[in-house]
């Protein structure tokens, strides 16, 4: 059983839902990612998706670019974002970590390379926002020879034959994009999520999460009523910007919304729980 | 109608590459998020049932026509032919289009393209502004609304352009993300497109993107290439031994060579951008001096760094000033098919010169780096030779860079 599986068997043991933050590897700068994903989880991450810095970002909102752009200021590279990895798993042995990113650093790595790299650092699953199952079969392949899971997304325009072909590939949870855009945008409509969550529910026994525009606790907590994890990037993201220069002070405005979003998600009445 | 041709206008033939997933060999391909997929297997059906389509072919060859002024002419250089030495050098004009370029051959397909598939909006980037002028032309033909992504940077070099896309109604989104050039146009367009599937089209100015764009720009550009070859036959009872044209993204290129892919006694010349020379790398060559990874939908020759970033490009001339290239060409590259040299600055800048003296003819920045290939070309091949430069485009958008460079001011 993969850390990721791992994770989410123990939750629904426990009646409880995932909430699983994002943040852009290196940003603002290198030396403050460690301590923020270490912060993450203290302030009720149950899974870490780490962000890989791409020149060109196509599937992000401007908050998410500027955030790549930090980073890549610094020089980050896919290396330096397993060194990253490799640092925060000799204090927690426990909390999976997703790469979420696009193809063309893991090409230039080398697919075999980067797989065997990743499972050594101790990450647990890769989302590649540019490889949809028709492109990703190699790289699945090499990422499942080292016990890693490929994450793949599901959208409001997939169909229900992707559905099915999407959900045969995917290992560890499905990542639902809940609105037609890119991140951190709005046009989240929580009754069209419930009606497609049920569509794939129906193709998978997969644990789903559901991404893109998860702004505040409220938000979250009506999610978590019907998905199995909440996915939050933009919104704590956006508190880097709004604390330029001082990344303590901005960790503690990600820390302090992931914990109201925590327990927003902790007081969803458990028989929404059971219900979903 | 203007053309009386018994074959359809676009419709590729059945062997041809890319295959139904769009792959050129290892290249092409649909690396887009999900959101996207489904979106372009409705372009793609649309696509594969209006090319079979005769009314479509019929209105999309009448517009070539009647608005484009197509065919355009296949000029036999003969004055500039004597002063280079060696082969006879042909002109395909390609400047004297409606906007001044190949590139509206393109958006009227596309665009006819989205009237049929009752899209109300049209997006596209743009570098040099050519392709957003012909976007936002037959947008205004067919009454579309019309947005066009340009970098901040370009917007800054293109001042005219801009203003030109204006005039025709279509609204020009300054692009601050990134290198805040054409590259990062094209992500911006893409998010627009992501966000606006419903009712929106996106027309992508070259043979790049993710599959169904490389195949289906080739097939609206190809009009270049099948004209090229008929009227070179009437004229000369033969074909060309060499076929040479610039390459950014490489439509006007692919536009030329595509329709002679069978004849393996016709040599093709693709010339890329060196700017300020391929060792500088300060250049545009992916072809020449880059890498395969995968940008903007589709996997080809990057230029990159080490890490998988994408890195800055510099060309005098903005429409080449791009760090990817169409599929294809990777490709006719590893087949050997296709020849990709590069010519920097200075000897574009010189060719520029030379054509306007010796023909009269202002050409584009762009094509000027097929005219200084040609330069080096045609004393090689020798006096019974002859071959055809894609001119692809008009200088006028150009006089300002010309005259800065020169220390003028207009």
């Amino acid at each position: 059983m993969s850390r990721i599986e791992g994770r989410f068997a123990a939750l629904r043991a426990a009646g409880r839902k995932a909430l699983i933050p994002f943040v852009t590897a290196g940003d603002p700068d290198p030396a403050a990612t460690v301590p923020l994903l270490h912060a993450l989880v203290e302030a009720g991450a149950d899974l870490l998706e780490l962000g890989v810095p791409f020149s060109d970002p196509m599937a992000d909102g401007p908050v998410i670019q500027r955030a790549s752009e930090r980073a890549l200021a610094h020089h980050v590279t896919l290396h330096g974002v397993l060194d990253m990895v490799a640092a925060f798993r000799e204090q927690d042995p426990d909390t999976p970590v997703i790469l979420m990113g696009y193809l063309n650093p893991i090409e230039a790595f080398g697919y075999a390379e980067f797989a065997r790299a990743a499972a050594a650092a101790g990450v647990d699953g890769i989302l590649t926002v540019d490889a949809p199952p028709e492109e990703a079969a190699v790289l699945a392949d090499e990422l499942g020879a080292h016990g890693l899971d490929p994450i793949f997304l599901l959208a409001p325009t997939s169909d229900a034959a992707r559905i099915a072909r999407i959900c045969e590939l995917a290992r560890g949870f499905v990542y639902y994009v809940s609105f037609k855009g890119v991140t951190g945008a709005s046009g989240f409509d929580l009754d069209a999520i419930a009606t497609r969550l049920a569509e794939i529910r129906a193709a998978t026994s997969l644990p789903l999460g559901v991404g893109f525009g998860i702004s505040d606790a409220e938000r979250a907590a009506a999610v978590a009523r019907i998905a199995d994890a909440v996915i939050v990037g933009s919104a704590l993201v956006r508190q880097i910007e709004a604390h330029p220069g001082d990344p303590a002070a901005a960790r503690a405005a990600m820390t302090g919304l992931l914990s109201e979003m925590r327990a927003a998600i902790d007081a969803v009445p458990a028989a929404a729980v059971a219900e979903a | 109608m203007a053309i009386e041709s018994a074959a359809p206008s676009v419709a590729p033939e059945p062997e041809q590459l890319p295959d139904a997933r769009g792959h050129f060999g290892p290249y092409g391909g649909m690396f887009v998020a999900e959101t996207l997929m489904g979106p372009l297997a409705e372009l793609r059906d649309a696509y594969a049932r209006f090319v079979h389509d005769p009314d479509f072919q019929a209105e999309f060859d009448a517009d070539l026509a009647d608005y484009v002024g197509r065919p355009s002419p296949l000029y036999f250089a003969e004055r500039w032919s004597r002063e280079v030495g060696g082969a006879r050098i042909f002109l395909k004009r390609e400047d004297l289009n409606h906007t001044g370029a190949h590139k509206i051959n393109n958006t009227i397909g596309q665009a006819l393209l989205a009237k049929r598939m009752g899209k109300t909006r049209i997006i596209a980037e743009t570098g040099a502004g050519q392709h957003g002028v012909a976007s936002a032309t037959v947008a205004a033909r067919l009454g579309l609304e019309c947005v066009v992504y340009m970098g901040a940077e370009d917007i800054e070099r293109q001042k005219q352009n801009v203003y030109r896309m204006r005039l025709l109604g279509a609204e020009v989104v300054s692009v601050t993300s990134g290198s805040q050039t054409l590259k990062d146009a094209l992500n911006e367009a893409m998010r627009d497109w992501v966000t606006n599937v419903d009712d929106t089209f996106y027309i992508i100015g070259t043979v790049a993107g993710p599959h169904p764009y490389p195949a289906m720009v080739r097939d609206f550009q190809a009009v270049i290439g099948r004209e090229t070859r008929r009227q070179f036959l009437e004229r000369e009872g033969r074909l060309p031994d060499a076929l040479v044209a610039c390459v950014g993204g490489g439509s006007n290129a692919i536009g030329l060579f595509h329709p002679f892919l069978g004849d393996s006694d016709v040599a093709f010349y693709g010339v890329e951008a060196a700017g300020d020379g391929l060792d500088t790398g300060r250049h545009a060559a992916p072809l020449c001096a880059g890498r395969p990874g995968v940008l903007h939908g589709n996997r080809t020759y990057l230029m990159e760094d080490g890490d998988g970033q994408i890195i800055g490009t510099h060309s005098i001339s903005a429409g080449l000033d791009y760090p990817g290239v169409g599929p294809e060409h990777a490709w006719l590259k590893d087949t050997g098919r296709a020849n990709y040299v590069a010519v920097d600055d200075t000897r574009a800048l010189a060719a520029f010169h030379a054509l306007t003296r010796a023909e009269g003819i202002i050409p584009a920045l762009e094509s000027s780096h097929a005219l200084a290939y040609a330069e080096e070309l045609a004393p090689r091949l020798g006096t019974d030779k002859a071959l055809v430069i894609n001119l692809s485009g008009r200088g006028d958008k150009d006089m300002h860079t010309v005259a800065t460079h020169e220390g003028l001011e207009l």
